[in-house]
């Protein structure tokens, strides 16, 4: 699947605004550039303007301003039904009185495709999604697992470029849910079509997408791979939301080599990578993973700062050890160690020095 | 309805018997009037009444003239085809307009909505002989009055606000995001409507219609209003025959009306549980 138009863009939001009632915007300003191929998923809390976005895609909300455009092509005046993109609606919108396999020939018959062609992609799609002994059966003969398989297989047999899918896991149970997410990429990649996937599940966001986009209140607040998403927040909000997360607050004391020195609200000082604060005297949240705090002196660097911590309580969770710490006044601050032989488990208690390398510690918008 | 369980008080129990005997007066209250004519229709005199012969169940008791001066009696069957022409016509008007309506009507964006559908179910809220005197008047001044389109017409917006309840009632449980899959599967919206829309509220375009139909073959009102001698129908020429000829022959017929309505029912019920077994429910 991997040429060179592959890097063209696919599908673009350029300046795209929405509102529903001509006074709120509910999305403000989207632009977004996906190449073929890709698989991106749009995580944000309830309400951030996700589904509005895949609606304004397919075609069933009209974009207030802005311009949406599918392979170089505005599709601002494309009715829905001549788009050709797939969709997995979160309650499966599967037809009650049509059997599975009339479902899945439903897209082909409006193509007006001939009948053993038709038959043979209803059964490659069933066989793809491991129903093809499920043929014959109504939607309401099936399990809410096999239904969103169904719904899956209906929205790829047409083969569309693009597919959207919005919290198609929703109503799934935990096991079911992870099965179903590495078979929804797995086809995805196999397939070489481009996703665009809602969710509010992050887990689900990070192991899913090639890139993320994080909404918050009708905005991208960050586009970026999962790996730099977690590791490289652009803003507290992303850093908040995306994974555990400590904060700790304070003002810039001077930024020096790309490092700033950063005074806790308790006085103390701490070493930090400055990602967006510019300059002495601004206020600053501190971003640190809980996995990325160390306690043992050994392996932290020489003359790096450290913290005094008390350890308030210790919780066993078998791979790992979470560990929660009173640190300048925040009584929420979290780390977590892997379960190896040598570790050490803390007490209750017990006073210790905490730190971190100064790359791991993030000062962001207050 | 459930039995009577032992830790029942004494009120509770006389409830039980009563609750029992009321349901069976007001069946019989309901039905008794309906029931008596059947064998009334198949006496052999010209009386209304129960013959001494038919009391002893006597053969010679009953008849099937009645019957046989409707089927051969010239202004009997005028009505006869005069009510099949115009109840069916009636019938697909109110159903073509009446569906169209719930389902403009059930679309959140659509201004005035409550006030649009109360205008259109006002027929069956407002008294008929209103109805009927002011579409006499209407039609009089647009050519309709006395005409076979003008009689079509009135009976089909008696029936149309049958169709708008039964249809709005199948659509408040009706999923848009079906409509919206079908769309986005490549559907226009006219297959769209066929294909996936209408079979899954077809239970109650259906039931709407029967009673559109229904409506359109026992009114009486209205056609004595819109109707000339060309459209005599049915009931009318049955208001006639009580008020003028006072024949049994109407005994015969009510009771033909009876049983057509049984079976139009019988029917449209089996179709109603097919097409609820097609939607995934299961017949209630
Ligand atoms: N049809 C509509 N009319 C008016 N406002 C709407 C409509 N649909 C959505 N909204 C509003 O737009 C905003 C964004 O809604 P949207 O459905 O896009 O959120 P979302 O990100 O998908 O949330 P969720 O995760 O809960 O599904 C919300 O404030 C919502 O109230
Ligand atoms: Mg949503």
């Amino acid at each position: 699947m991997a040429d060179a138009s592959n890097n063209d863009a696919f599908v673009e939001f350029e300046r795209v605004q929405k509102s529903y009632d001509g006074e709120n915007l509910v999305v403000k300003d989207l632009n977004l550039i996906m190449p073929r191929g890709e698989f991106l998923t749009m995580l944000g809390p309830s309400g951030s303007g996700k589904t509005t976005c895949l609606m304004m895609l397919a075609g069933f909300e009209t974009a207030t301003h802005g311009d949406i455009r599918l392979g170089g092509t505005s599709i601002n005046n494309i009715p829905p039904h001549k788009r050709g993109i797939g969709m997995v609606f979160q309650n499966y919108a599967l037809f009650p009185h049509m059997t599975i396999a009339e479902n899945l020939a439903f897209p082909l018959e409006v193509r007006k495709m001939g009948k053993s062609e038709r038959e043979a992609k209803v059964k490659r799609a069933l066989d793809m999604v491991e129903m093809g002994a499920f043929g014959g059966r109504r939607p309401s003969q099936l399990s809410g697992g096999q239904q969103q398989r169904i719904a899956l297989a209906r929205a790829l047999v047409f083969e569309p470029e693009l597919v959207l899918m919005d919290e198609p896991l929703g109503a799934l149970d935990k096991q079911l849910r992870e099965k179903m997410q590495f078979e929804i990429t797995h086809l995805a990649h196999r397939l070489g079509i481009t996703v665009v996937y809602v969710t509010h599940d992050q887990t689900e966001a990070l192991t899913m997408s090639d890139r993320v986009a994080v909404f918050e209140d009708g905005r991208i607040q960050q586009l970026a791979p999962p790996d730099k998403l977690y590791e490289e927040p652009q803003n507290s909000f992303v850093a908040q939301f995306i994974g555990e997360n400590n904060t700790l607050e304070g003002t810039v004391k001077e930024i020096n080599n790309g490092v700033a020195l950063v005074q806790l609200d308790d006085g103390e000082l701490i070493d930090c990578k400055p990602v967006n604060v510019s300059k002495p005297g601004e206020r600053t949240r501190v971003s640190i993973r809980p996995e990325r705090v160390e306690y043992n002196k050994d392996r932290l660097s020489e003359g790096a700062h450290t913290l005094k911590a008390e350890v308030l309580e210790f919780i066993y969770m078998g791979d790992i050890f979470r560990t929660r710490l009173r640190v300048a006044g925040n009584d929420e601050f979290i780390i977590k160690t892997r379960n190896a032989p040598d570790q050490v488990r803390l007490q209750p208690g017990q006073q210790i020095e905490i730190g971190w390398l100064p790359e791991d510690c993030r000062a962001l918008d207050a | 309805m459930s039995a009577l369980p032992p830790y029942a008080t004494t009120g509770q129990r006389a409830w039980y018997y009563s609750f029992r005997v009321i349901c069976g007066l007001i069946f019989f209250f309901l039905i008794a009037p309906i029931v008596v004519i059947i064998p009334l229709s198949f006496n052999s005199q010209d009386f209304f009444t129960f013959t001494p012969e038919m009391l002893r169940l006597d053969p010679e008791g009953f008849s099937l003239k009645h019957y046989r001066d409707f089927f051969s009696n010239d202004s009997w069957q005028s009505a006869m085809w005069n009510s099949l022409k115009i109840a069916p016509m009636a019938t697909i008007v109110s159903v073509t307009f009446g569906t169209l309506a719930a389902i403009g009507l059930s679309q959140p964006h659509v201004p005035f909505r409550r006030a649009i559908m109360a205008i259109l179910i006002s027929p069956m809220i407002v008294p008929l002989i209103i109805s009927a005197a002011g579409m006499y008047f209407f039609y009089s001044r647009i050519g309709l009055q006395g005409t076979y389109i003008g009689v079509v017409l009135a009976h089909a917006a008696l029936g149309i606000p049958f169709v708008i309840i039964t249809v709005t009632a199948t659509l408040v449980g009706f999923d848009r995001s079906l409509t919206r899959a079908a769309a986005n599967m490549g559907a226009d919206p006219v297959t769209t409507f066929f294909r996936i829309q209408m079979p899954l509220i077809l239970p109650g375009v259906i039931s709407g219609g029967l009673f559109a139909f229904i409506t359109s073959f026992d009114e009486v009102v209205v056609v004595l209003f819109v109707g000339s001698a060309g459209q005599k129908t049915l009931p009318w020429q049955m208001f006639i025959g009580l008020r003028e000829q006072i024949s049994p022959t109407i005994l015969a017929v009510a009771t033909i009306l009876v049983a057509i309505s049984i079976m139009l029912l019988a029917t449209v019920e089996m179709l109603r549980r097919r097409s609820e077994r097609l939607r995934g429910m299961s017949p209630s």
